[in-house]
């Protein structure tokens, strides 16, 4: 098995094996620790099935506290009325909106990772997609219970769908807040298809692992007599390709008509078409930063240092970086037009932005957005754990406050000056998105608790030996069988050195 | 036939439901190599009810099974399709048709505003064609199977692989097709039974 995985070293001064290098002729391994099969299932399994850790307990209380938090900012908000948010006019949107942007956009890298990479086929994916679709449905849940809330009276939010109704009136369909009502229900319910769909082979090993009559009850049902049948595996590898097919597309647009309720406006700061893409961009960007917060703590804690390696936090890191670049010439590209308009309304607005009241929120998002990212290009950053989950971090809070002064600050000036309205938010704003983490943690606390937080039957798939030697039909492998599955037979990474010496 | 159950006594009847009906064969294998080579030899002998079972999607099994491709990605369209056309139908309908409502002096029918949700309508429809149609032809969820039976075959989810031959092949006979499956280098050769 040395011929498979090449002899790593450690990265610097730490214990972190170091796989980030890239030998010519030989493929990294995706999995380290020369596994079998069997070692992957206990590996991964055995989070779900270990007794409760007190770690775990103490991180499910403080999100259930949040979570709590939650409810009671709810239920006082629903009780009271949205007039104790700090919401006025013409700041209407404010919080509410600013955090549901933020959620939705974090959900994006889940989609991404299983959909996009997949078409790609960065088999890399495989140790973090489950992760981050859990990451995504969650943070969709989050994402959806603001404008519910928003809407003023919850009670009544089913006018927003096509319901015939005693008005006997239809939704405007000609409004992008409509749009993104399809979007956004389109993309919660394909991501959970997704997820829940990729779960099943996972569920079966926890079914036929599982002790105790409940898991066996339960896994059993949710896994729904899966036998690993390869008549199965053939339509269900087919379907998960279509999903992916489809969940592509549909990732790019649930981002750009949320670009849209803003682009489609007149308001200065919000009329421009360059947000499709770069809200898109940024929710990459800030997707990830979310999966590399979540992934590096979570993989050090399930000690699954050998599924999500170095390398993985590494690629991640290098499109932070790119979308970052990406986000940081939007914003560029964003005052250049302010500028270059001559757009009297336009221009001050963007001048506003830099030195009004809300100048603080501005450079914080671009130093966390713009600045920070940069620390990337250094490797020693991108690969030492915490160095590269500061940076993550800093996107995360970047990000939020991106969403915070595109809609602030253009809603508080618009063109009538008489109208102009400084905003704050008040306690209850600031605990209902502290207490939105509460929800989301809670949920993905109790995802790390009981599902199988890699997917196992797909790693299983991208090692070495998953793949019969033969060659189809017993032929002799050819050239194009060698893949990422396959690495080249015979050279350890210390007799590929010594070759190259010669 | 009907002749001879009905002189047969109840309690009889109950007796032979309840003993174990021969369902199939079942060989285990330890690696690909050995389980796709043996898929190989049963393809070749003919072999119509069986199937391979494995923790993971083998690469190319549909060739070494001679499985023919499915035809999954035709319900997907047609979803897509329906999708598309209830998106145009809702919207064409509901704003130039049902209530016909001048909004910012836009047309009734503004078609360029229609297109986000034709597109969510189809990607949603052909979403869940493609997991629908998947848990069809795989007639899923099938929450019994005799397999299950068998405390050996748990290991099917994590590191073994198994070769089922169906007692109801018309090429089957449970000697001649055990020595053909033990002879395929299978770790052990089982009958499962209901």
């Amino acid at each position: 098995m040395s011929a498979i995985t090449p002899n790593y070293g450690y990265l610097r001064g730490s214990r972190e094996i170091d796989n980030t290098v890239d030998t010519p002729g030989h493929r990294a391994a995706l999995v380290l620790g020369n596994k079998t099969f069997h070692d992957v299932t206990e590996a991964i399994a055995n989070v779900a099935e270990r007794p409760t850790t007190n770690g775990w307990r103490v991180g499910f209380a403080l999100s259930l506290a949040l979570l709590g938090m939650l409810g009671v900012t709810l239920t006082y908000l629903v009780s009271t009325g949205i007039g104790v948010w700090g919401n006025n006019q013409p700041v209407a949107w404010a919080f509410g909106i600013i955090n549901f942007v933020f959620w939705v956009g974090i959900g994006h890298a889940g989609t991404l990772i299983s959909a996009i990479l997949f078409l790609f086929r960065q088999n890399w994916r495989t140790s973090i997609n489950r992760f981050a679709e859990a990451m995504t449905i969650f943070a969709v849940m989050c994402a959806g219970l603001f404008p519910l809330i928003h809407v003023g009276r919850p009670w009544l939010a089913y006018w927003l769908f096509p319901i015939p109704n005693q008005m006997s009136m239809w939704p405007q369909f000609r409004s992008p807040l409509l749009w993104d009502v399809f979007a956004v229900s389109t993309y919660a319910t394909v991501s959970i298809l997704f997820w829940y769909c990729g779960m099943i082979p996972d569920l079966a090993t926890l079914r036929d692992r599982a002790k105790s009559k409940l898991g066996q009850a339960l896994y059993g049902i949710f896994s729904l007599g899966w036998t690993g049948s390869s008549r199965h595996w053939v339509r269900y590898e087919r379907m998960y390709l279509l999903l992916a097919a489809l969940a592509t597309p549909l990732v790019l647009s649930v981002h750009s008509v949320v670009a849209f309720d803003f682009a489609v406006s007149q308001l200065p700061g919000w009329h421009t078409t360059i947000f499709p893409p770069y809200f898109v961009a940024g929710a990459v960007f800030g997707g990830f930063a979310m999966v590399l917060c979540l992934a590096i703590p979570a993989r050090a804690y399930l000690g699954l240092r050998d599924f999500i390696t170095m390398r993985h936090l590494e690629n991640m890191a290098k499109i932070m970086l790119a979308t970052g670049l990406i986000v940081g010439y939007a914003y560029a590209t964003e005052f250049w037009t302010a500028w270059y308009s001559k757009d009297h309304y336009e221009q001050s607005l963007f001048l506003f932005r830099l030195t009004g009241p809300y100048a603080w929120a501005v450079w914080t998002m671009l130093f966390c957005n713009v600045v920070a990212p940069q620390f990337l290009w250094i490797k020693r950053i991108r690969t030492n754990a915490w160095t590269l989950w500061l940076v993550a971090l800093f996107a995360n809070i970047g990000m939020w406050f991106e969403r915070f002064v595109i809609i602030v600050t253009s809603l508080n000036r618009d063109f009538l000056p008489s109208s102009w309205h400084i905003y704050w938010p008040t306690w209850v704003d600031i605990c209902m998105l502290a207490g939105s983490f509460g929800l989301f943690f809670t949920c993905f606390m109790l995802f790390l608790r009981f599902l199988p937080v890699v997917a196992i039957a797909e790693v299983k798939a991208v090692m070495p030996q998953a793949h019969a030697h033969g060659g189809h039909d017993g032929a002799k492998p050819s050239k194009e069988d060698h893949s990422d599955y396959w690495p080249e037979e015979g050279l350890s990474y210390a007799q590929h050195k010594a070759g190259q010496k010669k | 036939m009907t002749t001879e159950l009905e002189t047969i006594p109840d309690a009889t009847i109950d007796e032979q439901d309840q003993a174990p009906q021969l369902v199939g064969l079942m060989a285990e294998y330890k690696d690909v190599d050995s389980a796709v080579q043996a898929a190989r030899v049963v393809r070749d002998r003919g072999f119509k009810v069986w199937d391979l079972h494995s923790p993971f999607p083998i690469h190319g099994i549909d060739k070494a099974m001679g499985l023919r491709a499915t035809y999954l990605p035709w319900i997907v369209l047609i979803g897509g399709l329906f999708g598309m056309a209830s998106g145009i139908a809702l919207q064409v309908w509901t704003m130039s048709i049902d209530y016909p409502f001048l909004a910012s002096g836009k047309p009734l029918n503004s078609f360029p505003a229609w297109v986000p949700i034709i597109f969510e309508l189809t990607i949603l429809c052909s979403s869940l064609a493609a997991v629908a149609g998947m848990l069809l032809l795989n007639r899923l969820p099938m929450l019994y199977n005799p397999l299950f039976n068998k405390p050996r075959f748990r290991r099917v989810t994590d590191d073994r692989f198994f070769i089922v031959i169906g007692a109801d092949d018309e090429k089957f006979d449970e000697i001649e097709t055990m020595r053909l499956l033990e002879s395929t280098g299978a770790l052990l050769v089982d009958k499962v039974e209901d």
